[in-house]
């Protein structure tokens, strides 16, 4: 498995909406490929023909019948929001 | 004795031969938290006023003679990611700490029905991600029995205001240990419920296929009756469970008779404390005198169980905290002019480097070209894993191993080294993993006077059989009334 590089860090970083100064962009990428490095140990099972288990009970679709029920009124919701414009979420400019 | 140093199970007799009130119960926890907190920093909210509202209401029906349900009256603890309607929740994490809930957790509505009376909220290492408290945006916890050391985490807070005797019970989250580790370095009893049992609506999400909602209590009694209380199907959350729920008291017998022990030879090896090892082995030995029989196990797959946590538990971190984005509640950096600018300031400046570890370490085993070697590898992993426990549970009921290889560490020593920390949790995460039920009890105490926590297993909804071991275990040991010298102020 590849090691894992500063320009990898900074693009994930980049997936997940962070912003790292320079330092921080070197630690991360020492402290991440340690902990891959204990990771890759998976690679000593084969694994061919396991199936992969994403949950651990047996899942199934859940359907409940379309009926509309009211919900939390609208000042409730926006209460806890930063920033209210005439009961909308307001965030900054989205495009030029 | 004091007021706190009693179970729910007895102050409710008190307080249905109103011997007390639930106000007087309720105003004497408030006094004792005075005389401790100080120390312990356990509480990241008190919510007195409410708790003694609750508390005046409880009273009410005792007064009128009605039937009280177990809980009525007994003040609580509450780990602050579980969601408390009208009250802050932080999740130990500046991004939510001006999180006010609109809602309630099930939980909540579930103890609130029983009448029962929140304290406060408790300290825990940010998102529920760690192992000691350290990674809390607002203080580090200690340990009752030694206030150098770590209370364990990540509901440390919630396991340390119950050993402390502020609070009579508490609720955590475990996804990894959190329930488990903690309750074991403290001394008292945690239990982490089968995945599905309790409703994760208003549990603030962490790996979601991982987390699940338990108690902490002084004894196996009132871990029952928080079980009773909690437990049981919510149309609100779709991962829970829809089987019937036993009353977890009537399984609490002395006596284990016909009871199957496993013993995992993979949870004793090399890295477990020499102390820790012959105070679980002298447990089992306590189980075996009640008419256990012990027969040895192997659970082939446990030394991979870290390595596949840490891939699953910080892909579904990474993708449960997307929604953390200044839009619609919490912190909002101020200074972006434009909105993918405000993500990522809000986001940088909310969350703590523990949190932005995983969240790295999660977006990079799901991003393209790695989801494979990652991600698919360690949910493949994971079914060996769980296979591994399917067969141990076709030969016996439960099994037993230690719940921490090491009793509490000092407080900054693990810091330093992600890794180091993360091992803390190797013997709690396959439980998660597999989705079981498990149970930390205390055990011992070490040579340093540390606890050492006792870990009970069995298979999906089999509550009861890790119930009656400990409840046994309990009945022949004294263990569980030891309680830290906390000089109080």
């Amino acid at each position: 498995m590849a090691t894992i590089t500063t320009d990898d860090v900074q693009h994930v970083a980049t997936l997940a909406r962070l912003e790292f100064n320079e330092e921080d962009i070197a630690e991360f990428t020492h402290q991440l490929a340690r902990i891959l490095d204990y990771i890759g140990k998976l690679n000593e099972l084969d694994t061919t023909d396991v199936p992969p288990t994403s949950h651990p009970l047996t899942l199934r679709n859940v359907v409940k019948e379309d009926v509309a029920k009211s919900s939390y009124e609208r000042d409730v919701v926006l209460d806890g929001a930063p920033s209210v414009e005439e009961g909308y979420f307001e965030v900054p400019k989205v495009i030029e | 004795m004091p007021l706190y140093e009693l179970t729910a199970h007895e102050l409710h007799e008190k307080l249905k031969a109103r011997e007390i009130t639930a106000v007087e119960l309720t105003q004497s926890m408030y006094h004792r938290i005075g005389a401790v907190e100080e120390q312990i920093d356990g509480y990241l909210t008190l919510t007195e006023e409410g708790a003694l509202e609750s508390a005046a209401v409880a009273d009410e029906g005792f007064q009128r003679g009605d039937e009280m349900p177990p809980l009525a009256g007994i003040p609580i603890a509450i780990k602050d990611v579980i969601c408390t309607k009208g009250v802050l929740t932080t999740c130990g994490s500046k991004i939510l700490g001006n999180f006010v809930s609109p809602y309630d957790a099930t939980v909540m509505t579930k103890l609130h029905q029983q009448g029962a009376v929140m304290l406060g909220k408790t300290n825990m290492d940010e998102f529920a991600m760690g192992s000691s408290t350290e990674n809390s945006a607002y203080q580090t916890t200690r340990n009752p029995w030694n206030l150098e050391t770590i209370p364990g985490g990540s509901s440390g807070g919630s396991s340390a205001v119950v050993a402390a005797g502020a609070a009579i019970c508490s609720l955590g989250s475990d996804t990894g240990g959190s329930i488990r580790q903690p309750a074991a370095l403290c001394g008292v009893v945690g239990m982490k419920p089968t995945y599905g049992r309790v409703s994760r609506f208003g549990l603030v999400a962490f790996a979601s296929s991982l987390d699940q909602i338990g108690p902490f209590s002084k004894d196996v009694t009132d871990c029952a009756l928080v079980l009773n209380a909690i437990c049981g199907h919510d149309p609100m959350d779709s991962t829970s469970a829809d089987v019937p729920v036993p009353d977890f008291t009537k399984c609490l017998i002395n006596d284990l008779e016909g009871v199957k022990i496993g013993i995992p030879k993979e949870y004793f090896t090399a890295g477990i404390d020499s102390e820790i090892e012959e105070s679980v082995r002298s447990a089992i030995a306590v189980l075996q005198g009640a008419g256990a029989t012990i027969e040895e196990v192997s659970l082939p797959h446990t030394d991979y169980a870290m390595a596949t946590y840490y891939i699953i538990a910080p892909a579904e971190a990474s993708a449960n905290l997307a929604r953390y984005d200044g839009v619609r509640y919490g912190f909002r950096a101020t200074n972006a002019d434009e909105l993918g600018d405000m993500y990522r300031q809000t986001r940088s400046q909310g969350f703590g480097e523990e949190v932005k570890r995983r969240i790295m370490l999660g977006t990079y085993a799901l991003s393209s070209g790695y989801y494979d070697a990652y991600y698919l590898k360690a949910q493949q992993v994971r079914t060996l894993i769980k296979s591994d426990f399917d067969d141990a549970f076709e030969k016996v009921d439960v099994v037993v191993t230690p719940t921490s290889p090491t009793a509490a560490f000092k407080i900054g020593e693990r810091t330093a080294d992600p890794l180091q920390m993360y091992l803390s949790d190797v013997l709690t995460t396959p439980a998660n993993l597999a989705g079981l039920p498990g149970i930390s009890i205390p055990c011992g105490l070490t040579s340093d006077d540390l606890p050492i926590g006792l870990q009970i297993l069995a298979a999906p909804f089999e509550e009861e059989k890790i119930l009656r071991a400990a409840y046994t275990f309990e009945q022949n040991t004294d263990h569980h009334r030891k309680r830290p010298k906390l000089s109080s102020k």
